[in-house]
């Protein structure tokens, strides 16, 4: 008896022991965007073994046969023209100063919406491509415009139209609030919230392909790439805010606003993992 | 102003399979808005594709038509090269009309 | 998942028992106090729900009503409801892990 609880009380220390050393290894967690790029896109690459990479990009059209069909038509009579026609024209509009969008982007904001989101050192934060457009009507003295719908959604479907085909190409500079602001997306991409107990990878890690409601849930491999959407839910078109914002309340979370950190980073934090994957922007969804 | 209406008709010699996307907000009139008043009807009641001087596709439509709608069909004849005349009139009186050549 | 729910449903619980007499309008008031306050806490965490705002608002609309029952009773659960997502924030910040892809 006494041996026996001599072997059992070794055995524990030497457990202990164990996780002592075992513990600080795990609690210096160092923040690897470039791992977890791999360790998703393997995930989902695993889980739809049928889907080429660049595929994901159709989101929901291409977890489902008949979806699949359905895109296939509608593509050939896209419902995002008029306001892609509507984002050409606003760009080279010129303001009351008589500048145009294309002076506060590079290469007259064609074929550059792959960089976006990227992080401001200076401001050491992310900046959207949405945020820079109101960033570039407020430096040339024009009031911002909702980041929800309508010219916003028009504009970026015209840069995101000029950039398809383009991978996405988000870089994350040596800087550790960079780093930072790219670990905060991915906590906030996991964290459950709102009274349904929701994060947007319970849908979207855990149940891609599968259906909410009557909804084909998308993968979040290639979430981004697509947007701006126009979804035939909303009758209309929306912006990557729209969708983040009205994701918050459909789970019963009370939205942050649009363009709040949070949602920088999340958005950050989604195309850097689906770095690689083309644009396919503007989209059109159920 | 640009038109409403975008088309595009392909004929195979025997068949000629129309698609159409049309920029209207089809009110029905029984939605509220923001403030809770109802949005007055406002919706295209009559659609006609005419080629050669006939219809070939005649729509009499009502308030459930969702927003820019969208038409496909197809009809037998067509020619490429041919005019198809598009035009639609609304509840309120307003008309769009195009016309596009057969591919 | 198990241990707010079952702490949601107990604080729901002694509420509603609670409530076994008539509520007056100073028990309607320190209610909707205590609820607001709890809200406050779920805002400062970046984390309301939209239930518990509407909550809030049904038992105004009673309270305007003058149905000092139905009032308190809604202002205990939406206080009910703030502090759970409260605890949601709070436990969260860990637990996002389990979902990770690794």
């Amino acid at each position: 008896m006494k041996l026996r609880s001599a072997t059992q009380l070794a055995s524990a220390a030497l457990t202990l022991a164990a996780l002592t050393f075992a513990a600080p290894a795990t609690a210096a967690d160092k923040i690897d965007p470039v791992a977890d790029a791999k360790a998703f896109k393997k995930f989902f690459t695993d889980k739809f073994p049928k889907v080429k990479l660049e595929d994901f990009v159709n989101g929901p059209y291409s977890m489902d046969e008949g979806l699949h069909r359905q895109w296939e038509e509608k593509e050939q009579f896209p419902p995002y023209e008029f306001s892609l026609d509507m984002g050409k024209e606003m760009f080279t509009k010129p303001f009351k100063n008589g500048k145009t969008y294309e002076d506060c982007f590079p290469n007259k904001g064609i074929g550059i919406r792959q960089n976006y989101p990227y992080f401001d050192e200076k401001e050491g934060k992310v900046i959207t491509l949405e945020l820079a457009l109101n960033r570039c009507r407020e430096a040339n003295g024009e009031p911002p415009i909702s980041y929800v719908r309508d010219e916003m959604a028009a504009l970026t479907a015209y840069m995101a139209f000029t950039s398809r085909g383009k991978p996405f190409d988000i870089k994350i500079p040596n800087d550790p609030r960079a780093l930072e602001a790219y670990q905060r997306g991915k906590e906030y991409f996991y964290t459950r919230r709102g009274q349904l107990n929701f994060s947007c990878a319970t849908c979207h890690v855990q149940s891609p392909g599968e259906r909410i409601r009557a909804e084909v849930l998308a993968p979040a491999l290639g979430i981004m790439n697509a947007m701006p959407i126009y979804r035939s839910e909303w009758s209309g078109m929306g912006t990557t805010s729209r969708r983040f914002t009205t994701c918050n309340s459909q789970i019963r979370g009370v939205p942050l606003n649009p363009q709040d950190d949070e949602y920088r980073d999340l958005e950050y934090y989604l195309s850097y993992v689906s770095n690689g994957l083309p644009i396919s922007g503007p989209g059109a969804r159920p | 102003m640009a038109s409403t209406i975008r088309v595009r008709a392909t004929s195979n010699g025997d068949i000629t399979e129309v698609q159409a996307l049309i920029q209207h907000p089809m009110d029905s009139g029984f939605v509220k808005d923001a403030k809770g008043e109802i949005i007055p009807p406002h919706f295209i009641q009559q659609l006609t594709f005419e080629y050669d001087g006939k219809n070939v596709f005649l729509a009499d439509w009502g308030g459930g038509i969702s927003k820019d709608p969208y038409i496909k069909f197809a009809f037998k004849g067509g020619k490429k090269g041919d005019d198809l005349k598009i035009s639609w009139l609304d509840n309120k009186g307003a008309t769009d009309t195009t016309t596009a050549k057969i591919q | 998942m198990n241990t707010p729910r079952s702490a949601l449903v107990s604080i729901l619980l002694i509420a509603s028992s609670v409530c076994a007499f008539a509520a007056t309008e100073a028990d309607y008031k320190a209610a909707y106090a205590a609820a607001e306050a709890a809200n406050k806490e779920a805002a400062a965490l970046r984390n309301q729900w939209t239930t518990t705002a509407a909550t809030l608002a049904a038992a105004k609309k009673a309270a305007d009503a003058g149905d000092f029952d139905a009032a308190t009773a809604s202002a205990r659960e939406a206080e009910a409801l703030a502090k759970a997502s409260s605890f949601q924030a709070t436990s969260e910040k860990e637990r996002w892990k389990d979902m990770e892809i690794r």
